[in-house]
């Protein structure tokens, strides 16, 4: 126990008094970033996604859309994200020339990725949308693209809410890898912390105590949002 | 106002609808009845394209519809059409429901007059020959206190004004169906499609609705209703189509029908359901 003791006083002083806490709250608003921006990007592609392959076979929408996007999700699924960091990063920037920072390569790529997952629970969540909502809109003389934005996603999104969230999670766990392509973590903090007090027993167990808690509160939040929606479905 | 002809619908080899021609007028009431699977909510479904036909046309106030050159959403909106299944939208409150078409294509036709306007503008700015500028005389906002007060009056008619603010979870059958039918009343539609609007109803609701759809038929709206409501047809109707695999067997009078029938499939049909 003395010598536990004396393991927490050493990552106390890397911690606090030699200032390791700032690369840990960094660590912690890059993860935040890269999961929540990373979500929005998914977001926003795995809906386009989703809508070119729920939209009816007479809309002749460009057949190569439809290839591209299945190609899009089996590359993004097929592959792990470590690689697709790798490559981006190490192989695709420099052929094109561009320098960019490593933060935004891991919110691009993470991006990219959580587009592909999205897709797959947009599309099963537009699915599950009674087909007789289409219908009564179309009827209204209401387009197609009307009726998808204001009568079917909005329903669509309520169904997945519950999915999206643990997509979410599943996005703030991946992160963890980011570090591969020099962006800094809380893995990259507590590494650090832990390389230079010679101790990395403490510093990793605070590390997952803090992942711990940022999943219990995102699926905190997700509940709260739930019951929120379920509401606004009872409201007298 | 809606001139069927040489209509058909298959789905792949299955014919649902062989060669039908026939017009419905301007004020008619027409009951369709028929055994189930005989395509009659298949025939519905055409006469506003809901279904696009696979032979024939569809020609509503002189325009074929069933052509896919024209915009379909521009004449759907005369036509209103109610299922079985109510279909109120799950997200919106009973107003929105109401509200939501009529607003959303006054905003479409708002912003095509503005974006005419501002064409016209510019090209006024370099060409010699002016041309008019059109005045637009709505705002969104009218556009939204003009549908509100239209959508309160309708759910006064029905007498439900008080659930204007609350989602169709919370509503009965019956209230959901009678919001379905005024929010396709509030887009002023020429004719009415009914696809079996009680089916799905509690016993002790049918009538309500039904005494709503009575009051469009005093009120002279055109309608076309597929109904297993034999009593209600013959009450209402000016025309009943008996429909048997794919074609309208016989076409006439309430009277002539309910009474005496000249087909042997229909008095069977009738034998077995009155
Ligand atoms: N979308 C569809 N795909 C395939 N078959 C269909 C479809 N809709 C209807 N049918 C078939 O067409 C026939 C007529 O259906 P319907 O018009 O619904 O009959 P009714 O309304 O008179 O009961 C039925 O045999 C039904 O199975
Ligand atoms: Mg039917």
């Amino acid at each position: 126990m003395g010598s536990f003791g004396n393991k927490v006083a050493k990552f106390w002083e890397m911690f606090y008094e030699n200032g390791g806490y700032t690369k840990v709250l960094t660590g912690l608003q890059n993860t935040v970033i890269i999961a929540v921006v990373g979500l929005a990007i998914g977001i926003v592609i795995g809906t386009l996604i989703a809508i070119v392959e729920v939209v009816p076979k007479y809309k002749k929408l460009p057949k190569v859309l439809d290839s591209f996007c299945r190609f899009y999700v089996g590359l993004f699924r097929g592959t792990p994200v470590v690689v697709q960091l790798l490559v981006a990063y190490y192989v695709l920037l420099p052929l094109i020339g561009l320098n960019l920072p490593s933060l935004h390569v891991c919110v691009l790529v993470f991006g990219l990725n959580s587009g592909a997952y999205v897709s797959e629970i947009m599309r099963s969540g537009i699915l599950s949308v009674d087909t007789g909502q289409m219908e009564a809109g179309r009827a209204l003389g209401l387009s197609y693209r009307v009726t998808m934005m204001k009568i079917i996603i909005p329903q669509a999104v309520k169904n997945i809410l519950p999915t999206m969230g643990n997509e979410f999670i599943t996005l703030i766990k991946e992160t963890s890898v980011v570090s591969f392509v020099g962006a800094a973590d809380l893995y990259v903090a507590f590494n650090y912390i832990g390389t230079n007090s010679y101790e990395f027993m403490v510093p990793y167990l605070v590390m997952a105590l803090i992942y711990i808690v940022l999943v219990v509160l995102i699926a905190l939040m997700i509940k709260v949002m739930e019951r929120r929606l379920r509401l606004s479905d009872r409201r007298t | 106002m809606i001139d069927v002809r040489n209509l058909t619908k298959n789905y792949g080899q299955l014919e649902v609808l062989k060669d039908i021609t026939t017009t419905i007028h301007e004020g008619e009431k027409i009951a369709i009845i028929g055994p189930s699977g005989s395509g009659k909510s298949t025939f519905l479904r055409c006469l506003n394209c809901m279904e696009d036909p696979t032979g024939g046309s569809i020609i509503f106030n002189g325009v074929d519809i069933s052509d896919f050159s024209v915009d379909i959403n521009v004449h759907r909106r005369h036509m209103g059409m109610v299922f079985q299944q109510f279909n109120l939208f799950n997200n919106k409150t009973v107003l929105d429901n109401i509200m939501l078409a009529p607003i959303t294509i006054a905003m479409q036709n708002l912003r095509k007059q503005q974006f005419k306007r501002f064409i016209n503008k510019i090209r006024n700015l370099v060409a010699i020959e002016k041309r008019p500028l059109d005045e637009i005389t709505t705002t969104p906002a009218q556009i939204r206190q003009a549908a509100r007060e239209n959508a309160m009056n309708l759910l006064k008619r029905i007498g439900l004004e008080d659930k204007a603010t609350v989602y169709p979870s919370t509503l009965s059958g019956g209230q959901k169906q009678r919001i379905a039918i005024i929010r396709a009343l509030a887009m002023n539609p020429k004719v009415m499609l009914f696809d079996e609007p009680t089916s799905s109803l509690d016993p002790e609701m049918v009538g309500e609705v039904l005494d709503l759809i009575k009051k469009l038929v005093e009120d002279g709206m055109t309608m076309v209703i597929v109904t297993h409501e034999m009593g209600f047809a013959r009450e209402v109707a000016t025309r009943v189509f008996f429909m048997d695999e794919g074609i309208i067997l016989e076409d006439d009078t309430p009277e002539r029908i309910f009474t005496s029938p000249q087909n042997p499939r229909t008095k069977n049909f009738l034998a077995k359901v009155l």
